[in-house]
This record gives C-alpha cells, sequence and structure tokens, in this order.
C-alpha cells in the first residue's frame, strides 16, 4: 500500500533532517562547547576537532575556577538545588491548590464560577515587570523577600493558572455519568474524586505538571529580582559567567547542559502519561 | 405500604433559578408498587431523564417529595438512596475491562469472588455479552457498551433500578429478544424498575403502567392497554398508537332525531341519537365543538360512509396501510388484508360511534371513548 516514490521518500528525508538540524543544533553545539575552553570556543573560524576536557563541569561542581584575572567564585550547585527546590514546590503546591479548583471550574456550575476562572488566567497576560515593583516593596514590607515561601507564593502566578485551565479541560472531557454511574454504585463524593476523576484525569495533570515545572523552572525575572544570591536559581545564577575578565562560555554551556537534565530527564518519564493521555479521547461516549 | 414503593409529590424542576428558569418538571405526583416496571413515555425534551436523573439524585428537586422503600429521599446523596441506574450514555469505567464493569459494585460491596463470577456469568449470559466480558470499553461497539452498562446495573441489589433508554442502541432482533428477558429477569426477582424510553413498543411490551410524560408534565399514567383504550388527552391519543389516532374537529348538532358531525369540507358523519349514552350526548351538545379521534385499525371501508380520496396504499407484509384525504386532512387505515385500492380511488368511509374517542377542542380533555363517558 505504499505509493510514495523514491524521490518523495528522499526530499522528505531532506526536509526532516533540515527542520532536526536546525532546532538539535543549537544544543549539539552547546554540548561540545561545554567541553572546550574559551579559547578553543572563540577560534575563528570555529571547528569541531578539539580536545575535549572536563574542566568546566570540574570548575561548576567545585564551585572554583582559575581565570587570567584570578580566582572565580561561585555556587552553581547550589543554584542548581534552588532551581530544583523552587520548581519541585511550586508545582506541587500548584497541583494541590489547581486540581480541586480545576474539578470545581469544571464540574460544578456556581456563581461568578467563570470569572474567577478567568480571573486566575488572567494573571498571565501581565507582563511579569508590571507587577515586579509593587511585588517587591510589599514583599520587603511582609518579610517575604529572599524567602524560598515568598518565591514559590510569586511562583504560583506562573504554575497556578496553567494548571487551572489545562486540568479543568480534562475533567469536563470526562462524562460526568461515569461519576454517577460511581457514587450510584455506592461511593461518596471523594471516593469518587479520588477514585474516578482524578485517575481519568491524570494525562492532563501530568502534562500541565510537566509544563508549570518547565515555566517555574525557566523562569528569570521574579528570581532575579526578589532572591539574593543564596536563593538564586540557575537561570539568574548564570550571570555570574559573564565577568569583569570576559564572559566564560565554555562554564555557561556546561550549566546550560546541567540545568536541562532535569527537565529533560522529567519529560522522558512524564512521556508515557502523555501518551495514555492520547487515549483518553476514547472514554467520550 | 407496598402500592407506595416510590412515591413522586408534586415534583417541579427548574433548570436556573426557581420559578424564573426552565420549568423541565411541573408537579409531577406518581406512584409506584414494588416490582412493578413503569416506563416514562415521552419525547425527547418532555421531562423524563430529568425526572430519572431527581429520583437519582443526580439533579436536585426544586420543590416536591420523593419517598423511597419508607424513607423520604430528596435530599439524600446518591450513594444513600441506594438505587442502580443504567445511563444512555453508558459509562463505563474506561479503565476497567466490561467483567470487572459489571462486578465493580459487587466486589465493592466484598462479596465471594465465586458468587460475583457466578452473578456475572448469569447476567452477562442473558444479554448475551459473555464473550466480551474480558474486552476494554473503548473497544466494543454502542450496543456491546449499551448492554454491559445495562449489566452493570441489574447485578446490583437495590431498591430500585433506573434504566435510561436502556435498549436505544441495540439491533431491533436482539432488541426484541432481550426485552423478553429482561422482563422476565426483573419480574422473576421481584425488582422495582423505571425505564426512560422514547419508544412506545418497548414501554408498551415491558411495562406495567405508562406514564406519558410531555411538556414537563405527566399526561397520563395507566396501564398499556387503558393508555390505548382510553387516552385521558388528545396528546397521549396521538402520540401513542402506531400509525397514530386520526384527530378531526367537528361541529355537532342534532336533526331530526340525528346527531350530525360536520366536517371540515362540508361532510357530515351522522348517528343515531341513542348511539352515545345520554350523559355523553349531553356532554358533547352543551359544547357543540368537538375533536374526534379515531384509531386507525378502526377505520372501516363502508359504501355507506363518508367519501375519501385514497392517496396512499402501502402494503408492510401483514398488513396494509391506506392514507386517503377526508375532511380536508388525512385519515389512515389499517387493514389486515392486502387492499386492492390505488392511488386516486374513491373509497367510503365509516367510523363506527363505538370507535369514537371524543376530546374537548379547548382542553385537549378526553370527553367519551365509544359509548360511554371518560
Amino acid at each position: 500500500m505504499e505509493h510514495t516514490s523514491t524521490l518523495e521518500r528522499v526530499l522528505r528525508a531532506i526536509a526532516i533532517t533540515l527542520v532536526i538540524l536546525f532546532f538539535i543544533f543549537p544544543i549539539f553545539w552547546i554540548v561540545l562547547m561545554s567541553f572546550q575552553t574559551n579559547e578553543t570556543i572563540l577560534r575563528v573560524p570555529p571547528s569541531i576537532v578539539f580536545e575535549p576536557t572536563l574542566q568546566n563541569y570540574q570548575a561548576l561542581i567545585t564551585g572554583e575556577l582559575d581565570t587570567a584575572a584570578g580566582k572565580l567564585e561561585f555556587d552553581f550547585m547550589s543554584n542548581l538545588f534552588n532551581s530544583f527546590y523552587l520548581s519541585t514546590a511550586s508545582v506541587a503546591l500548584g497541583l494541590i491548590l489547581g486540581i480541586p479548583a480545576a474539578y470545581a471550574f469544571g464540574r460544578l456550575k456556581f456563581r461568578g464560577s467563570e470569572d474567577i476562572a478567568f480571573t486566575l488566567l488572567s494573571f498571565r497576560f501581565a507582563p511579569p515587570l508590571l507587577v515586579l515593583l509593587p511585588l517587591t516593596i510589599y514583599f520587603q514590607k511582609l518579610g517575604l523577600a529572599d524567602t524560598y515561601f515568598g518565591l514559590i507564593w510569586v511562583y504560583q502566578l506562573i504554575v497556578l493558572p496553567l494548571i487551572l485551565w489545562i486540568v479543568r479541560g480534562y475533567f469536563e472531557d470526562i462524562p460526568a455519568d461515569i461519576e454517577y454511574a460511581y457514587r450510584i454504585a455506592g461511593h461518596g463524593f471523594w471516593a469518587t474524586f479520588f477514585k474516578i476523576a482524578l485517575p481519568l484525569a491524570m494525562p492532563g495533570i501530568a502534562a500541565a505538571g510537566l509544563l508549570a515545572f518547565i515555566f517555574a523552572w525557566n523562569n528569570f525575572i521574579f528570581a532575579l529580582v526578589l532572591a539574593s544570591a543564596d536563593k538564586q536559581p540557575v537561570t539568574v545564577g548564570a550571570l555570574a559567567f559573564v565577568t569583569a575578565s570576559g564572559i566564560q562560555y565554555g562554564q555557561i554551556a556546561a550549566g546550560i547542559v546541567l540545568s536541562i537534565l532535569p527537565t529533560l530527564g522529567l519529560a522522558l518519564y512524564a512521556q508515557r502519561y502523555l501518551v495514555e493521555g492520547l487515549s483518553l479521547g476514547a472514554v467520550k461516549g | 405500604m407496598t402500592d407506595k414503593y416510590l412515591r413522586l409529590e408534586n415534583v417541579d424542576k427548574f433548570y436556573g433559578p426557581i420559578d424564573l428558569g426552565v420549568h423541565a418538571v411541573r408537579n409531577v405526583s406518581m406512584d409506584v408498587a414494588k416490582g412493578e416496571i413503569i416506563a416514562l413515555l415521552g419525547s425527547s425534551g418532555c421531562g423524563k431523564t430529568s425526572t430519572l436523573r431527581m429520583i437519582a439524585g443526580f439533579e436536585a428537586t426544586s420543590r416536591g417529595k420523593i419517598h423511597l422503600a419508607g424513607r423520604e429521599v430528596q435530599m439524600l446523596p446518591p450513594v444513600k438512596r441506594h438505587v442502580a441506574m443504567a445511563f444512555e450514555g453508558y459509562s463505563l469505567y474506561p479503565t476497567v475491562n466490561v467483567r470487572d464493569n459489571i462486578a465493580f459494585a459487587l466486589k465493592a460491596a466484598r462479596l465471594p469472588a465465586s458468587e460475583v463470577d457466578a452473578k456475572v456469568g448469569e447476567v452477562a449470559e442473558m444479554l448475551e455479552i459473555s464473550d466480551i466480558l474480558d474486552r476494554s470499553p473503548n473497544s466494543l461497539s454502542g450496543g456491546q457498551q449499551q448492554r454491559a452498562s445495562l449489566a452493570r446495573a441489574l447485578i446490583r441489589s437495590a431498591d430500585l433500578f433506573l434504566l435510561d433508554e436502556p435498549m436505544g442502541q441495540l439491533e431491533p432482533q436482539l432488541r426484541t429478544l432481550l426485552r423478553g428477558r429482561i422482563k422476565h429477569f426483573l419480574k422473576e426477582r421481584g425488582m422495582t424498575a423505571i425505564l426512560v424510553t422514547h419508544d412506545q413498543t418497548e414501554a408498551n411490551a415491558l411495562a406495567d403502567r405508562i406514564a406519558v410524560m410531555e411538556d414537563g408534565m405527566l399526561q397520563q399514567y395507566a396501564s398499556p392497554a387503558e393508555i390505548k383504550d382510553r387516552p385521558a388527552n388528545l396528546f397521549t391519543g396521538t402520540f401513542v398508537g402506531e400509525p397514530p389516532m386520526n384527530v378531526f374537529p367537528v361541529r355537532v348538532s342534532v336533526e331530526g332525531g340525528k346527531l350530525h358531525m360536520a366536517l371540515e369540507g362540508g361532510k357530515e358523519l351522522v348517528y343515531a341519537e341513542d348511539a352515545f349514552a345520554p350523559e355523553v350526548r349531553d356532554a358533547i351538545m352543551t359544547r357543540r365543538d368537538i375533536v374526534i379521534g379515531v384509531r386507525p385499525y378502526t377505520v372501516r371501508r363502508d359504501e355507506s360512509g363518508v367519501e375519501a380520496t385514497v392517496l396512499t396504499n402501502q402494503w408492510l407484509g401483514d398488513q396494509s396501510h391506506i392514507a386517503a384525504s377526508f375532511a380536508e386532512a388525512t385519515v389512515v387505515l389499517v387493514e389486515h388484508d392486502r387492499a386492492d385500492v390505488v392511488v386516486g380511488d374513491r373509497i367510503a368511509i365509516r367510523l363506527d360511534p363505538s370507535d369514537l374517542h371524543i376530546f374537548d377542542p379547548a382542553t385537549g380533555m378526553a370527553i367519551s371513548h365509544g359509548r360511554g363517558l371518560a
């Protein structure tokens, strides 16, 4: 039944290769850079032939770097930990708050529900810079500036609307009668929520959680203003590589590779839930 | 107590604010005896499914009370009402196979596995789904899912069984077969059931009593035979019965000791004055304008009758359906032998007084059926 000609297949292969090159090449180049010193990176013309070194990774892990201008100290690993901690905690809090809210918005129609849901979504409309100044002042007055708690709270601006709106759609797609069938068979509201609604929406929850994690991980501006050196995530910490003696491209590349790994791992892990999500479509009666 | 096992008292349902929203169910009251099978019959949007869901507890009653097995239940959550329900949309749990779907409630009630297996086997065999027990709901056809959903409801021990369009997706032959089996199953166990349907054949075959609903109101609540022979109003008269009842407005007068019913278009039906009981005659004469209804299978062809022109003549294999233009409208008659008339033929039609249903044109309420008052 294969009707594609050889020419068509060759053209298609070329097109796919081009697309892959376009998207993968920057990452590939960064991986290469992370194994080079600044000297080989800045060669003209650039070459992919070089003597690989683990110096960059070593520097990141030990937190010390000898440069021409002297010894540079930074704390990349604790930045990485901060990123991990802030993102995980934010997403966890976002899920705890967002899933019941999404269920309420999706299932229980109550007065003003659409308005509240839209207000929550509108948090995503405003540029972060708009709210940052008043937020900074409030946080300083409240003593929340430069605390994990304060940052996690602000991160809810990013993760909560996302989780709420994605998961709500999944709850709405589950026929209500499936829950009714379970309830009428002798189960209460909460048992139905945990045993039927939650498992059926799990692919959506996984997708929303993953996206929220990536958004939180990539956040720069809130952490830049509201966190000091010991609370800042990698996105802000990477600024330390722009030094008086020049930009440390090698370390930046190594830092990027290290900071991609957790989200990449998470995405690979969550993939099976995401695929399950596609088969959920068959539930619709 | 048994004749009021389930009791709806002045139940109202509004979608939206009370008295302002959509009035889906209007002041419905009905009693169901233990072991009875009731059909809620009506067209789409008549309020029958809303009524069912109020009994199940998925919709709140706006007003009125529901009693079930001696308890007032309208405020109870579904879980406390002890009812089982088969949903129109099947609503099988997608994550477990058909067997586990059916056995779900039994397993939750911690019945021994052998007993669960026996019960599942029995109900699956009755509904012809023994061969698909190990498949997942998503891989099934609509009819198979519907039977699985029905099995899941019927297997339970509940005070009341609610079946929402339980056989809508089945093929005609299977439907006829299962109708009999389900009725037997329910009756054998003394189960009380309410089924919602828009199929009058199903309602007639399954139900002990039929509740005809239209526009949120209970139009008539009676046995299938009574609904057919003594329709309470024009709606039930024309809604139940296939083909539908013929209906004509007439004006009545008495001339020379005969009762004349003037049809539209100048023709008239003439009856002896004693063809109707005196009280019926009085009821007719005080109104003068009435509506007469006559079932297609009681319309006779007779030389002495009123003239009509044949529009169609269909032989359905076991009966002829003849439609003819009559009194500025159409009359349908059913004959059991193959009729030899063709389109354009002139026939004469006789409507026997004992077959006439007479209705009040203003209220639609029945005045008389045959000789006697309604």
